[in-house]
């Protein structure tokens, strides 16, 4: 194994690890480690790309008559795109389903978590947590969720959340919506978030 | 006992006061204490006989229909295991009578719920799916309620389940809607006080062409790719014939036809399992 160590390295370094593999005519078939390294820079959107550019050419700089072949597989998107892996955890969007106005005046950014009281970050119905609507902290309690659940639940189109103050009580007046009726099995005082309910599922 | 000598003695008394009217006035009103005293025996009137309405007979549908969760999976389990869960199936759909019903269909479902006022807890959907196979078969049944949309995936074979109705029995281009999640709202919705709609217990089943109109892309699936082979979405208002076609070339898998391992003919022993099921529901 080689290790290679570039020099002259301009304003963007790139911090990349990867096998590439590199074949030549004459020489026997070996992999070549490859280390170049990376300074943030917030215009570079797709860190990869870049990393695998600049390293090919620096590699077919160095190694001429070289053929450079990559066979690594990375990921080249910036973005998930599982389905729903948890329920509800930080940096969910979320949507408040009660009538108070905090809950209904539009915003330039949709309501956030910010955290979730449990042992593991994740939420699901009857669980509380903290989000961050028009710049303040509120808390929350999860009324449905988009992940499925246990047979004979309902499933929600949306992540529902009502906003509970710290005691417990509700801050809006009533819920469109409707709520899951195992909330009333569960531990905790739901029972003023119940009362405002207007219809079950 | 003492109600009933009390009875004949006022009868006995009415009969001999009959008697000496009788012989007063012939006007009288006829009675039939006064009949007795003709000596004429009455008419023999023989009762109706009682028409018997088999409602069983009639609305079990003469269409050879088996639930699609008899049939077991390809796999190399014992058949045993199946044949055991397919009597305990039968049992409880003695108890519980389990309609025909696809994917497509409006159905209400009453569940016995703890939690819920009454007990007792109603949705009506449509069935976007229907999955599992023997008594962990299950079904999604899909509507949207004040705006929001709601999934509830219900047992089959669930104690909990009271009673399942069919509002509306009809099938639909595909046997799996889960593409409703992404179509316009006005195509999962189903009124909840809808009346059933009477079907015809023989025949075909109705097929409903309907093709959906999506919201935009991005949709939580590529329902436009060959693997999922949807028939029931309008994608021409969606993307152009081009793009459809890239998608269709790019993800096809034409070596998937000739697979012998995905191979499962189940006409034999659907036919098997069938005479079988109706036997034991005939017991």
């Amino acid at each position: 194994m080689t290790l290679i160590e570039i020099d002259h390295i301009e304003r963007a370094r790139v911090c990349y690890i990867g096998w590439i593999r590199s074949t030549a005519p004459s020489a026997p078939l070996c992999s070549v480690y490859f280390n170049v390294f990376l300074e943030p820079c917030a215009h570079v959107h797709d860190v990869d790309a870049l990393a695998q550019d600049m390293a090919l050419q620096r590699l077919s700089g160095s190694f001429s008559g070289l053929i450079v072949q990559n066979s690594s597989k990375i990921l080249q998107r910036a973005f998930s795109v599982s389905v729903v892996a948890a329920a509800i955890q930080k940096m969910t969007r979320v949507r408040v389903v009660d009538n108070s106005s905090l809950g209904n005046t539009p915003y330039h950014r949709p309501p956030r978590v910010i955290h979730v009281y449990t042992k593991n970050g994740v939420g699901k119905v009857g669980d509380k947590v903290l989000l961050a609507i028009k710049g303040q902290k509120k808390k929350a309690l999860i009324v449905g969720h988009k992940m499925p659940g246990d047979r004979m639940t309902p499933r929600f189109d949306s992540n529902n959340v009502v906003l509970i103050e710290d005691n417990g009580n509700p801050t809006g007046t009533r819920i469109k919506v409707p709520i899951p009726t195992h909330l009333r099995q569960m531990e905790g005082d739901f029972s003023k978030v119940l009362a405002i309910a207007s219809s079950f599922v | 006992m003492a109600a009933c000598t009390r009875g004949l003695k006022n009868l006995l008394t009415s009969i001999k006061f009959c008697r000496t009217l009788q012989f007063q006035d012939e006007r009288f009103l006829c009675t039939s204490a006064l009949r007795f005293a003709n000596n004429e025996p009455p008419k023999f009137v023989p009762p109706s006989k009682p028409v018997i309405i088999n409602k069983t007979q009639t609305t079990a549908s003469t269409r050879r229909f088996l639930s699609p969760e008899f049939i077991p999976p390809r796999g190399r389990t014992d058949p045993f295991k199946y044949f055991m869960e397919r009597r305990d199936m039968v049992r409880r759909r003695k108890a519980l009578n389990i309609p025909e019903f696809y994917v497509g269909s409006i159905l209400a479902v009453t569940m016995a719920d703890a939690n819920a006022s009454g007990k007792t807890n109603r949705f009506v959907g449509i069935c976007i799916q229907r999955g599992g196979r023997g008594l962990g078969a299950t079904f999604v049944l899909r509507n949207i309620l004040n705006g929001q949309g709601v999934e509830i995936c219900y047992e089959l074979y669930s104690p909990r389940i009271q009673t399942i109705e069919v509002l509306k029995l009809e099938k639909r281009l595909d046997s799996n809607l889960m593409y409703l999640r992404d179509a316009l709202p006005e195509y999962s919705t189903v009124d909840p006080e809808m009346k059933p709609v009477p079907f015809s217990p023989t025949g075909e089943v109705p097929v409903n062409k309907l093709k959906v109109k999506m919201c935009p892309k991005p949709w939580s699936k590529h329902w436009e790719r060959p693997q999922f082979a949807i028939q029931g979405i309008r994608f021409d208002l969606c993307m152009t014939p081009k793009q459809m076609e890239f998608v269709q070339k790019k993800y096809a898998k034409p070596w998937e036809e000739y697979d012998m391992l995905k191979e499962y003919d189940t006409s034999k022993l659907e036919e098997q399992i069938f005479a079988e099921v109706q036997q034991e529901m005939n017991k």
